[in-house]
């Protein structure tokens, strides 16, 4: 069989490849540390038992869902308290209750959700209450 | 709210199905519901068979904007000084502009150009809710209608649905147009739909409507309409008063005492 424009075809070829799996091989080599993430705010260090609405590993993987359910629980059916797996009952408000301990969003929310690759629209609408205030 | 045949007929079928379930498979069922947290209502919220508003209109003071500041500064409505993006949950009216067919040319001119609250009517049956495609908008048991901005994908038949004007569209982003920021509430986004929720948060914490507490002349008069001798159901009882275009079969629930 014979090609033709051998060298222009396999020059193709090899820069179609290389392009392809550019996002494979790219950050590769590079290696981003984990997100240092900040949890020294005043409403979290007044705390006598430093503990989220639930187990921090739970929060960590299901967060979203949480605020997801909490979001349904309150507009849709008017339920605005949560009794977590502890027991506990707290009042069901992102600004309120979620923003009033982590009222660090840059170093809390922001970081790791910039790690992850993660882009919640919550602010869109959601206020921070510590940027009003200042 | 009087249930419509249909609802009757639906109530009905559904009993007698359940009737004849076994009682185990009854309690199957009240099981599988009972998965999210049951709903409670903090001791402290106002709660209502049926919310309403009247609006006394002999104590309205012309020049007055009290209701209509409260209400857009604790809901972080926007004002973008053009009537075209105009975003307003309850605004001002010429009461002749209110009722066309009630108000006419030889009522004397106080009453023609007296401007009146106008708000979202809360309708009994709301056109609003039927034509929401995602059902953003909806109805509670206690009669608000509601909207959940969420869902919302900003496709603008409720504002076609809607007879009284009450909606408005974001067409830009509201933010940058928000006078003072009141962290307690969310602001809207760029292409979704708002109106009068009734307060529905404020009731929550057990307060008044802010257009209601706000009005120094104690204008609007806020309240159970189920409830008998409420201070609405004595308003309303105690002379004439009208809804604006009832006619049309929506039941609105704000009333007009002239």
């Amino acid at each position: 069989m014979k090609l033709y424009d051998r060298w222009k075809i396999l020059t193709g070829i090899v820069i179609f490849l290389i392009a392809v799996t550019f996002p494979i091989w790219y950050g590769k080599a590079k290696s981003v540390p984990p997100p240092d993430l900040k949890l020294d705010t005043p409403a979290i260090q007044a705390l006598k038992e430093k503990l989220c609405v639930e187990q921090a590993p739970t929060m960590r993987a299901n967060h979203m869902r949480l605020l997801i359910s909490w979001r349904e629980s309150v507009v849709r059916d008017g339920n605005r308290t949560y009794r977590a797996s502890d027991g506990k009952v707290y009042t069901i408000s992102l600004a309120g209750t979620c923003l009033e301990c982590h009222s660090n969003k840059a170093e809390f929310c922001d970081r790791c959700h910039d790690y992850a690759g993660a882009k919640p629209n919550c602010w869109n609408c959601h206020i921070m209450p510590e940027e009003v205030r200042r | 709210m009087t249930p419509t045949r249909r609802d009757f007929l639906r109530i009905a079928g559904a009993s007698a199905v359940g009737l004849l379930l076994p009682p185990w498979a009854r309690m199957a069922n009240s099981a599988q519901t009972a998965g999210m947290a049951p709903i409670s209502v903090p001791a402290k919220a106002l709660t209502a068979r049926r919310w309403a508003m009247v609006v006394d209109a002999a104590k309205c003071r012309p020049g007055c904007r009290d209701c209509v500041d409260a209400c857009h500064l604790v809901h972080n409505v926007p004002d973008f000084k053009n009537l075209k993006d105009d975003i307003h949950w309850i605004s001002l009216e010429k009461a002749g502009h209110l009722f066309p067919t009630e108000i006419h040319l030889r009522q004397p001119e106080a009453i023609r150009t007296l401007p009146l609250p106008v708000l979202c009517n809360h309708c009994e049956n709301p056109p609003c809710v039927r034509v929401c495609p995602t059902k953003a908008t909806f109805q509670r048991a206690d009669g608000i209608v509601m909207m959940d901005y969420h869902r919302c994908i900003g496709c603008r038949f409720c504002m076609a649905a809607c007879p009284y004007g009450s909606r408005s569209m974001n067409y830009r982003d509201p933010r940058p147009f928000i006078g003072k920021l009141n962290p307690d509430f969310p602001t809207r986004t760029r292409g979704v739909v708002e109106k009068c929720n009734f307060c529905e948060e404020r009731l929550a914490q057990g307060l008044l409507p802010a257009c209601v507490t706000a009005c120094k002349e104690k204008a609007l008069i806020f309240g159970d309409l189920e409830e008998k001798g409420s201070d609405l159901r004595h308003t309303l009882e105690g002379g004439f008063s009208i809804r604006r275009r009832s006619e049309l079969g929506t039941g609105p629930q704000v009333y007009y005492r002239l």
